[in-house]
């Protein structure tokens, strides 16, 4: 049957900023929806607050909105566009979530919008847990059982072994494990202690069986096709998510998986999916064969991006094909071109996925991984056997040196994994073990081949048997031994498919080789979303594959991140899913034979490779590797700065604490230390004092700069061609220098810089262009003093984090640009628009994970600890600032009650905050000192204990915090003590939802806001541009 | 031990032996089920043939008694890209089954897949490759074999002793699962022997045709029993029994290239428009000549996957309802012809 043709406009909800648990996939899931929804004619709305992400390009839907994901605002944009219908499952739960919301407060029914895909009833079965169990029970399934118990002597019917969890506790805080009648009695006992209302659920316990997940579609034929089967390593108890997981299935016998293919299908069928994608989670008792229905999302998720990737089957863009009226027959598969969708993928590989934690980010955090997620990313390896893709995936995490991780190594397999996986990890360890002893240079092609049959990386060998990793590779390839390229085509080669989808294996014949006269790029990704490198760059990448085609050339991406846009065997001429390491790199370049390799999108992770790539004879597109050297080795680039006259903060190098100390005293205190190469500020610390100095722990060498306090932070981002530099933006920082840039809110244009300023920075960044002969995108960040002085802080010769936002504020593409000029153009051949600030405000503002690190301090610092950002813009910046917050999940208050607790030396700059807030009718609390100076300045505030000057019952910060008698919290910290009252406040306000800010420039922004900030009509990004450039 | 695999067009693939050592000689085939090898290579559907699995590890949850589909392993040899032990390879060894892992299974099934399937043989151990090329030129072809006979039982035996509906299955190479799900729809199940005579049969309430190996066209004396017995019982074909009815009812039937043999394979039921995902294993099928007929087609190829003759009371599958391995989606089917049969008995 054909699509529907009583709809004709489509709006399409996406995720919101990256988060833990939602990330990227929601972004390959609306473009891929987009993608086939307007091919079909629909004419499209997109709303999402996300500026990083490809679905909310200007080109890609028809209208577009950067607007806060709450009822509010939604509301507004489905009012001005009036679109026949809402498709809410490719945002995640935000959107399914926003949806109900929608529905249930009538908005839906007063504009005549129509829910797809998952409607109010089928949204509502799924998520609310006793529908749900009523459900699966009405097909003959079970869910686990759970009870409330408030008395310790409802526990004798209770079922063994249980999960004890209290009711109203932060982070399952008081909940525990029971397996005998007298644990449960202890574990109750405690829960409802613990528990502020005395209850607690008691559930069945399945922690230990091993999980099951199913990807399954359904028409409104009622056609159920079951598109992947995934188990998880880690057992249940452990989020999947968190979980190392592998596809198809390994450990089922065809009675057991049959079992389940049937139980999702009942389930699907129960809560009424009839149109789109589910995933499916399943328990099962390894022992008994005994199956738990754990949960189920009736929309696309995280597993559903993995289980895309892993068959070449695209869910969500079937899914969306299913909302709009097609069945499943009708619907061709892409890679085949001849077979239906309902042909259920088959896989002749095996696919492993794996969660990247980010925990040395989040000092004091809890590492154990149970029930809520935790990680901040994931890689997905390919190969023909489980040993070769588990170590793809593996060794695609690109661990930062020190950071501990759960299955930091081969050995670290945790409990409870099945013996068959047990068995493959051991084989492989075995293999390592025997490398030890032995001599590569003795080895014939048989040993290399059964090493790399094994998936043991070069730089495994080169490890355990202590020579170089070149060594390693050289001596392989003098035995002939290299790998293979095989597609991912969905059916097993049972029907020829023209897929242009690789992942590489050993020892087997070659698929066919690439052909055709045009030159070719490779593309390098930027391999797991992690803290410091996101989603943003793969945006770029997406950018430059689509640019580089436009201009005629082959674009070859390689990538091993399974959530992403890139990663979409549709955006790039051909797609290599693998490890961003030396020896994948080398072999797919070997294979193609770029013309270039194109290193400046993918954040740190290409640049890391481009010695590499140039000493094997490969170009590099765009700005060279010795640009990038110059630019991060300090010494040289505090040389080339010397020589051009640009102010740096005074540094030294430093590779023991005493030198770190003479280094400081030199150049002066505040300082700030890090270790050399990195990202997103990992490890840095500022330092006021000697002894500060001495608690960093100096691991190799660190760098010791003198910190500029109270200095404006700018960010400028830049097009160069070697010698002309178009300055795209100049951004100001909202917090001052000394907080991470990716952690800052970033206004555009700059409201703090004069005319003169403005030009200053111009010509400094024009001079770096050129200096560090720059060819595509450039960064530069400066520090602009209390004095006025301009100091240059560092210079990124690639694609920075802002680069997406910039874009979107100005209209101005920066990534096909910097294409451009990679492939020879001049800055003065692009057409660009003539540089100024733009008219309307924009505001970047960071997302961050602390809730979900019980124990660590949510405080902003030197270190990056943001998952991902927001957007929001207005025709002022009180406006465009609070709209930012709203979007970022901290919507400012506008009236009650303000909590301050400022670090003596900031007292007095936080005098005309609380004036301000109280002139808007704000009462004030603080504590004794904050309120002594404040009632000094006559203020009229209420002074409150802190935790620990508290006697008896007196009531404390934290108190007031807790009961919802405060609406916002300003604190700036006082140290470093973790277990300070600071860090009780901002844990209290952070369980409270109650926004914290925690810098006086912060504060003083949000103030601004709250005063001034207006009701201004919903404009879409496609207006705003318009604007920009009709202007400009 | 190493071994390998030779194809009658002189390909050679090279692998290890996990098996039993020797050779063997037999069709290579390849299935894409991701599951059930222990099925599969008992399923006496793969009588004469090398089956190469394209799922790339096999032996992964060992075996149990319960699964097999037979009382022995069926297939020739067994090719596999990564073969899982000690219970899978072991099991295989004791029932002196050549197989080979290590293989480049991809490729050999985009050759099977480009060219057609290929006679080959299976060395599992040392031997020369040029008598082994021959030996598997020397094959006869699949084409115009008839194996049902070497499959069958040679005497009938009850499945079920009780049931709703009494019914006779007529055992061109059954597997337990038609007969266990037969049986679970309630039926009495009696097996007979593949030359059964129609007086026999149309005494039953029900007669269903089983799968089986090899070409139905040589199958004359199956396909006079079929058409003597039409019309004086309910019948119903699967796989090779449809092939047979089909025959009976004066359709062609006709050598695939390299078959259908998976649990992916999606089947339109033209009456409902539904797709069912089924099971499949069969080198031949039914050529369309009154597509009308036709209730079940391939979405895969257009094949004829089903055909019904109301007047005769007879219809037919060609994919396998009874799963065993692969997707339930069919077992209704199965259910329905039991229960249809009890309402007429």
């Amino acid at each position: 049957m054909p699509r529907r043709t009583d709809i004709e406009t489509i709006c399409l909800v996406g995720s919101g900023p990256i988060v833990i648990g939602q990330a990227a996939e929601f972004d390959y899931a609306g473009c891929q929806a987009l993608k086939v929804l307007r091919e079909d004619g629909f004419r499209t709305v997109v709303i999402n607050s996300n500026p990083a992400t490809i679905m909310t390009d200007p080109g890609f839907a028809d209208r577009t909105y950067l607007e806060p994901l709450d009822l509010e605002s939604v509301a507004d944009v489905l009012r001005r566009e009036r679109p026949d219908a809402l498709l809410p499952t490719m945002g995640g739960q935000t959107a399914l979530n926003l949806a109900r919301e929608l529905a249930e407060s009538g908005v839906l029914d007063e504009l005549g919008i129509e829910l797809i895909g998952a409607p109010l009833d089928v949204i509502n079965r799924a998520e609310d847990r006793q529908l749900f169990k009523d459900a699966v029970e009405s097909c003959g399934l079970r869910v686990p059982s759970s009870r409330i118990v408030t008395d310790i002597d409802q526990i004798e019917e209770l079922g063994l072994p249980a999960v004890v969890r209290p009711a109203f506790t932060l982070g399952g805080h008081g909940g525990g494990f029971a397996s005998t009648r007298e644990e449960l009695r202890k574990q109750v006992d405690i829960g409802l202690r613990e528990s502020p209302i005395r209850q607690v659920l008691v559930e069945d316990s399945v922690r230990g069986w091993d999980e099951f997940e199913l990807e399954v579609v359904r028409d409104r034929l009622d056609n159920v096709v079951i598109v992947c089967s995934i188990e998880n390593l880690d057992p249940m108890g452990v989020h999947t998510g968190d979980s190392v997981t592998v596809a198809p299935q390994m450990t089922l016998p065809d009675e057991a998986y049959q079992e389940l293919r049937d139980a999702a299908a009942a389930v699907v069928r129960a809560v009424g999916v009839d149109t789109g994608g589910s995933n499916i989670q399943f328990a099962r008792s390894r022992e008994t064969g005994d199956v738990r229905v754990i949960e189920m999302n009736p929309r696309v998720s995280r597993s559903s991006a993995l289980a895309s990737k892993a068959t070449g089957y695209p869910i969500a863009k079937v899914a969306a094909k299913l909302a709009v009226g097609y069945t499943l027959d009708e619907i061709p598969n892409d890679l085949t071109g001849t077979t239906p969708a309902s042909f259920e993928p088959t896989l002749d590989y095996v696919v492993v996925k794996f969660p990247r934690f980010a925990f040395e980010k989040f000092p004091g955090a809890d590492r154990t991984l149970g029930t809520q997620m935790k990680s901040v990313g994931e890689t997905m390896g390919i190969g023909r056997t489980f040993a070769e893709a588990f170590q793809k995936a593996m060794r695609s995490r690109e661990l930062d040196a020190g950071a501990a991780t759960p299955w930091q190594t081969l050995a670290d397999v945790p409990d409870g994994v099945h013996p068959f996986f047990v068995e493959e990890i051991w084989r492989i360890q075995e293999a390592l073990l025997e490398i030890a002893g032995s001599d590569v240079e003795q080895f014939v092609a048989d040993d290399w081949l059964r090493l790399k049959r094994l998936g043991i990386s070069d730089s495994d060998i080169a490890a355990a048997a202590d020579v170089p990793e070149t060594v390693v590779r050289a001596r392989r390839r003098d035995c002939g031994v290299r790998p293979v390229y095989r597609r991912v085509d969905s059916c097993a080669g049972e029907v020829e498919a023209a897929s242009n989808y690789y992942y590489s294996t050993w020892g087997e014949a070659e698929e066919a080789a690439p052909t055709g006269a045009k030159p070719r790029v490779l593309i390098l990704g930027s391999g797991p979303n992690r803290i410091g490198q996101g989603i943003e760059f793969d945006y770029c990448c997406v950018h430059a594959v689509w640019t580089f085609r436009e201009l005629g050339y082959e674009a070859v991406m390689v990538n091993c991140n399974p959530e992403t846009v890139s990663t979409d065997y549709d955006t790039s001429d051909r797609l290599y899913f693998e490890p961003l390491d030396a020896e994948s790199v080398l072999a797919i370049c070997d294979r193609e034979r770029p013309e270039g390799v194109v290193i400046q999108f993918g954040g740190q992770t290409p640049l890391k490779l481009a010695r590499a790539i140039e000493e094997a004879g490969y170009k590099i597109l765009g700005t060279p590797y010795d640009a990038v050297d110059l630019a991060e080795d300090r010494e040289r680039f505090a040389g080339l700065l010397r020589a051009h006259d640009i102010r740096s903060p005074g540094w030294g190098m430093a590779s023991s604490s005493d030198e770190a100390v003479g280094v400081a005293n030199d150049i002066g205190y505040p300082v700030l230390i890090r270790p050399s190469y990195v990202l997103g500020g990992r490890a840095m610390r500022v330092c006021f004092s000697d002894e500060e100095v001495r608690e960093v722990p100096v691991l190799g060498r660190v760098l010791v700069d003198r910190f500029l306090e109270d200095s404006v932070e700018i960010d400028v981002d830049a097009l160069c061609d070697g010698v002309d530099t178009y300055v795209a933006a100049v951004m100001q920082h909202v917090e001052e220098a000394g907080i991470h840039s990716g952690d800052s809110s970033c206004v555009l244009p700059a409201p703090g810089l004069s005319p003169a300023q403005q030009e200053e920075i111009q010509r400094t960044v024009r001079t770096l262009g050129r200096a560090l002969g720059v060819v595509g995108l450039l960064n530069v960040q400066l520090a602009l003093t209390p004095a006025g002085d301009l100091y240059v802080l560092e210079a990124n010769p690639r694609a920075s984090r802002t680069v997406p936002f910039v874009s979107k504020a100005t209209g101005v593409q920066l990534v096909p640009a910097a294409c451009r000029l990679a492939a020879g153009a001049r800055v003065g051949d692009l057409g660009l628009p003539r540089e100024r600030p733009p008219k309307q405000w924009s505001v970047k503002a960071a997302v961050l994970p602390f809730a979900r690190f019980a124990g660590s301090d949510p405080v902003l610092g030197p270190e990056m600890r943001s998952t991902g950002e927001v957007m929001a813009s207005a025709a002022d910046l009180p406006t465009a600032l609070a709209k930012a917050e709203r979007a970022a999940g901290r919507t400012l208050p506008h009236e009650g009650a303000v909590f301050l607790s400022i670090r003596p030396v900031e007292q007095k700059s936080a005098v005309p905050i609380a004036a301000t807030l109280a002139g808007l009718g704000f009462r004030l609390y603080a504590t004794e000192g904050t309120a002594a100076t404040l009632a000094g300045a006559g203020l009229d505030v209420e002074a409150v204990r802190k935790l620990s000057e508290a006697e008896g019952d007196e009531l404390t910060v934290i108190d007031l915090i807790r009961r919802g008698r405060c609406d916002l919290v300003i604190n700036t910290p006082e140290g470093r003590n973790a277990r300070s009252d600071g860090y009780a406040i901002r844990e209290a306000a952070l369980s409270r939802r109650v926004p914290c800010i925690t810098t006086i420039a912060g504060a003083a922004a949000a103030v601004h806001a709250i005063a001034n900030a207006r009701a201004e009509q919903t404009l879409s990004l496609q207006e705003r541009i318009d604007a920009e450039t009709r202007t400009a | 031990m190493t071994g390998f695999l030779a194809l009658e067009d002189g390909t050679v693939f090279r692998g290890e032996s996990v098996g039993a050592e020797g050779f063997a000689a037999g069709e290579a085939v390849f299935t894409t089920g991701m599951s059930g090898y222990q099925e599969a290579v008992t399923d006496p559907s793969f009588a004469e043939q090398i089956v190469c699995f394209t799922a790339p590890m096999i032996g992964n949850y060992g075996v149990a008694d319960a699964r097999s589909e037979s009382g022995r392993v069926h297939a020739k040899a067994v090719l596999m890209r990564e073969a899982r032990g000690p219970e899978w390879t072991e099991w295989l060894h004791e029932r002196g089954i050549v197989a080979l892992s290590g293989i480049d299974t991809r490729s050999l099934v985009l050759k099977i897949r480009d060219l057609g399937s290929m006679r080959a043989v299976a060395v599992a151990g040392g031997g020369s490759i040029e008598e082994a090329v021959e030996a598997a030129r020397a094959l006869p072809p699949m084409e115009g074999r008839a194996l049902a006979a070497a499959v069958s039982t040679t005497e009938p035996y009850v499945f079920a002793e009780d049931g709703r509906a009494r019914v006779a299955v007529v055992d061109y190479g059954v597997k337990s699962s038609v007969l266990r799900r037969l049986a679970a729809a309630g039926a009495a199940v009696t097996v007979h022997p593949h030359d059964v005579g129609a007086d026999e049969l149309a005494g039953y309430d029900g007669v269903l045709f089983s799968p089986g190996p090899g070409d139905p066209g040589p199958l004359e004396p199956q396909v006079a029993t079929m058409r003597d017995l039409l019309g004086r019982t309910q019948v119903l074909g699967i796989c090779l029994g449809h092939q047979v009815l089909a025959l009976a009812t004066g359709h062609e039937t006709f050598k695939l290239p390299f078959g259908h043999r998976g649990a992916n394979h999606p089947v339109l039921q033209r009456a409902d428009q539904r797709v069912l995902v089924t099971s499949q294993n069969h080198g031949f099928a039914v050529r369309a000549t009154d597509t009308e007929v036709a209730t079940h087609v391939s979405l895969y190829d257009g094949t004829v996957e089903g055909l019904e003759f109301p007047e005769l009371r007879a219809r037919s599958l060609q994919f396998h309802p009874e799963a065993g391995p692969g997707p339930h989606d069919a077992w209704p089917l199965l259910e329905h012809w039991v229960d249809e049969v009890a309402a007429n008995a």
